[in-house]
């Protein structure tokens, strides 16, 4: 039972995180999300203090602002600072999760948080916390309803805006035409990253997460040429990742998270090599036909 | 500030080692960094540093124990690896480099992590301390450590200096280099090399996940300061250098906190007072210099109104209301209060009885900036051949920014019209 509990929780947390994923990949902006991913930290240490406990709704959302102004950060420093791109997000974030694992060092006593969490999460623990009604009726895991919820949030963003978010990421310019404002979806995308990131950090940590971001809307990415097809391939590979990642983890007794970044790495180099309309093997083969068919009709 | 001036003393030679260690890792990644910076390939220092974290556990996997040498090789095959990778996805897949550089990044750290999770777990002894290279551990440096990544890093300043005209080639204009015939592909594999080395050396101090910041972040508070390649290595090298002096002090009194946080935050902060405060490239100066010439523009605006008004009465020092300047040019009330204020301060304005009148200065500079306006209308229609109802727009903006050498040279270039496109008159100083 705990095994099922656990690999439902990752695979909650892989889906949530793919599927936003596969719009900042697609906006080119998988680099960003990992600077939300980090920057987050001081958010959840300081609303830990405020809050002085992890579940609460408040910290999610107070954490989910730090998110949001991290990107406002990074596009102040860029436009007004004239600060390429990529040097602004660097130095960003490493401010950002520099400031988060000094405030857990300095209320080490008060904050439930040690660095290990922060980098890799506790996934396994996912088990014990369990939620017990005053009667007694043991309803099962506390985390599993606040990633349900989240996965929930997820689904119901992206099938809401699901127009809006195609048209701001894909052509921007019509979507400005027909009314669209591609500065609100931006946020409110962003908005949906960090509160992810937030929820999923717990299980995953701050690092991990983008590897669930990233590594499966890639592999998707190139295996698809359809966004609904990607969507779900992503949302799949998430539950492959996770079941996978717990069995090769508890195999070689290693942080549950750690392995299934492993494995969504592995998931990704397969598809690279062999996918049948992207891979690596199949264009060479191709290049080769066409090359030999030339060279037998010359 | 007792403890200050202990530790400045360096009396105790763990702190010379602490100190010495520190800086010169943080100067030789900063000096690296800054032309990964300038190459736009920041974010490729972040790669690698999280990519070192599984070569240094296969490293400790291999050879049992944490004999630095063993650990440096192992973490700089897998961070140079994890950019061999970045490079293949991004030439043989439609995977852009950022999701790429994002990808390696992250499954890379995530197999370090699963192996250094096996490794604490499998009851080995000798692993502990392998985790300080997730945070760093500059307080713990000790004689041999130092020797090591020193040596290291004064290898690769000597690298960089015997390189300095061709890295600085590769970081400005890559194509320029290729064609005058410089073997670009080694230079860059020159420079690839540099990063690694720097960020397997860096890790020490600051750990694997804030690596990124030593690399990146004195690099761009260097920029803002100045446009010199020199000047801007040597501010980044002393601005690396303030933080590690600064982080190692931070552990020193303070040994429960961690090192590598402290360093990456005093370089933040030195970061950020860069970007709002330096001269003449601060977010700050900026500011000040464009609400400057705002004013500067809207001044000019008010005289130039008094001007019009006067040429249309052919009488250019009759005291006028508030009223009719509004009532022939819309401006905001504030602002058109603070322009008249600050144009009587200057004297370019006299006001009595509630009425404001100009003074010969305050006319000639109106009659200079209709002018221009109409100067430059003339030399839009003239030499670039743009209908006169096209040209007011262009000229409203130019007529602040002509400098008096323009002035003459359009002056001498339209043969001193009398009259504009639309036949008003340009007005000469007599």
């Amino acid at each position: 039972m705990n095994e099922l509990y656990i690999i439902i929780a990752g695979s909650m947390v892989a889906i949530s995180c793919g599927l936003l994923g596969c719009y900042l990949i697609l906006r080119k902006m998988a680099m960003v999300g990992d600077a939300i991913s980090h920057a987050v930290l001081p958010g959840i240490v300081i609303a830990f203090l405020l809050a002085g406990n992890r579940d609460s709704i408040t910290m999610l959302l107070g954490a989910g602002l730090i998110g949001v102004f991290t990107t406002f950060l990074i596009e102040f420093l860029h436009r007004k600072g004239n600060l390429q791109s990529d040097a602004s997000i660097g130095v960003t974030f490493t401010w950002l999760f520099a400031l988060g694992v000094i405030l857990i060092s300095v209320y080490a006593g008060q904050v439930d948080l040690d660095q290990d969490c922060v980098l890799y999460g506790e996934i396994a623990y996912v088990p014990l916390d369990l939620w017990i009604l005053r009667d007694g009726t043991n309803l099962g895991p506390r985390t599993l309803y606040v990633l349900s919820f989240v996965l929930l949030f997820v689904l119901i963003f992206i099938a809401v805006g699901y127009k809006e978010l195609f048209l701001t990421t894909f052509d921007p310019a019509y979507a400005a035409a027909i009314g669209i404002s591609a500065t609100l979806w931006h946020y409110l995308l962003m908005g949906a990253v960090s509160f992810t990131t937030v929820a999923a950090f717990e299980s995953v940590g701050a690092i991990l997460v983008v590897a669930l971001l990233i590594a499966p809307p890639a592999t998707a990415y190139l295996l698809t040429d359809d966004l609904k097809k990607m969507l779900m391939i992503t949302a799949g590979l998430g539950v492959v990742i996770s079941t996978f990642g717990y069995y090769l983890a508890a195999s070689i007794d290693a942080s549950i998270a750690g392995a299934m970044s492993t494995v969504a790495g592995l998931l990704f180099a397969l598809v690279f090599l062999f996918s049948p309309s992207h891979g690596l093997i199949f264009k060479t083969r191709t290049r080769n036909a066409i090359a030999s068919s030339r060279a037998t009709t010359d | 500030m007792n403890e200050l001036f202990t530790f400045l003393s360096f009396e105790d030679p763990n702190t010379r080692y602490v100190v010495t260690g520190t800086v010169l890792l943080a100067i030789s990644s900063a000096i690296v960094g800054s032309f990964t910076f300038l190459k736009k390939k920041a974010l490729v220092g972040d790669a690698v540093a999280h990519a070192v974290l599984p070569g240094v556990c296969l490293a400790f996997i291999l050879s049992g124990n944490k004999n630095p040498v063993y650990l440096v090789v192992g973490a700089f095959i897998t961070g140079w690896l994890s950019l061999v990778i970045i490079d293949q996805i991004v030439a043989h897949s439609r995977i852009k480099e950022d999701t790429a550089i994002g990808l390696i990044l992250s499954v890379f750290f995530g197999l370090g992590i699963m192996l250094m999770t096996t490794i604490q777990r499998s009851g080995n002894a000798a692993q502990s301390g392998l985790d300080s290279f997730l945070f760093g551990k500059a307080a713990a440096l000790v004689g041999t450590d130092v020797i090591v990544f020193s040596t290291i890093s004064i290898l690769l300043l000597i690298v960089v200096f015997l390189f300095f005209k061709e890295l600085t080639l590769i970081a400005f204009d890559e194509d320029f280099a290729k064609s005058i015939g410089f073997p670009v592909r080694r230079l860059e594999l020159v420079l690839t090399t540099l990063t690694v080395m720097a960020v397997v050396i860096g890790i020490q101090a600051v750990g694997v996940v804030l690596m990124a910041a030593m690399l990146i972040t004195p690099a761009a508070a260097a920029r803002f300061w100045t446009d010199r390649l020199k000047v801007m290595l040597l501010l980044a090298a002393l601005f690396g250098a303030v933080a590690g002096i600064s982080g190692a002090f931070v552990s020193y009194t303070a040994p429960a906190m961690p090192t590598g946080p402290w360093i990456v935050m005093i370089i933040s902060v030195i970061a950020m007072v860069s970007f709002f405060f330096a001269p003449s490239k601060g977010i700050l100066y900026k500011m000040v210099r464009q609400r400057r010439i705002q004013k500067t523009i809207r001044d000019e605006n008010i005289l130039k109104l008094f001007y019009q008004l006067g040429e249309a009465e052919g009488d250019y020092l009759r005291p006028r209301s508030k009223q009719e300047l509004v009532e022939r040019r819309e401006l905001a009330k504030g602002q058109l209060n603070a322009g008249l204020s600050r144009l009587k301060r200057h004297g370019f304005l006299k006001f009595h009885n509630g009425q404001w009148q100009l003074t010969p200065e305050g006319k000639n500079k109106g009659q200079r900036t209709i002018k221009l306006h109409r100067l430059w209308e003339l030399y839009l229609t003239q030499y670039l051949r743009i209908a006169p109802d096209h040209v007011h727009d262009d000229a409203e903006t130019i007529e602040h920014i002509i400098t008096p050498e323009l002035e003459s040279k359009l002056e001498k270039l339209l043969e001193y019209p009398d009259v504009d496109p639309h036949m008003s008159k340009i007005p000469y100083q007599s």
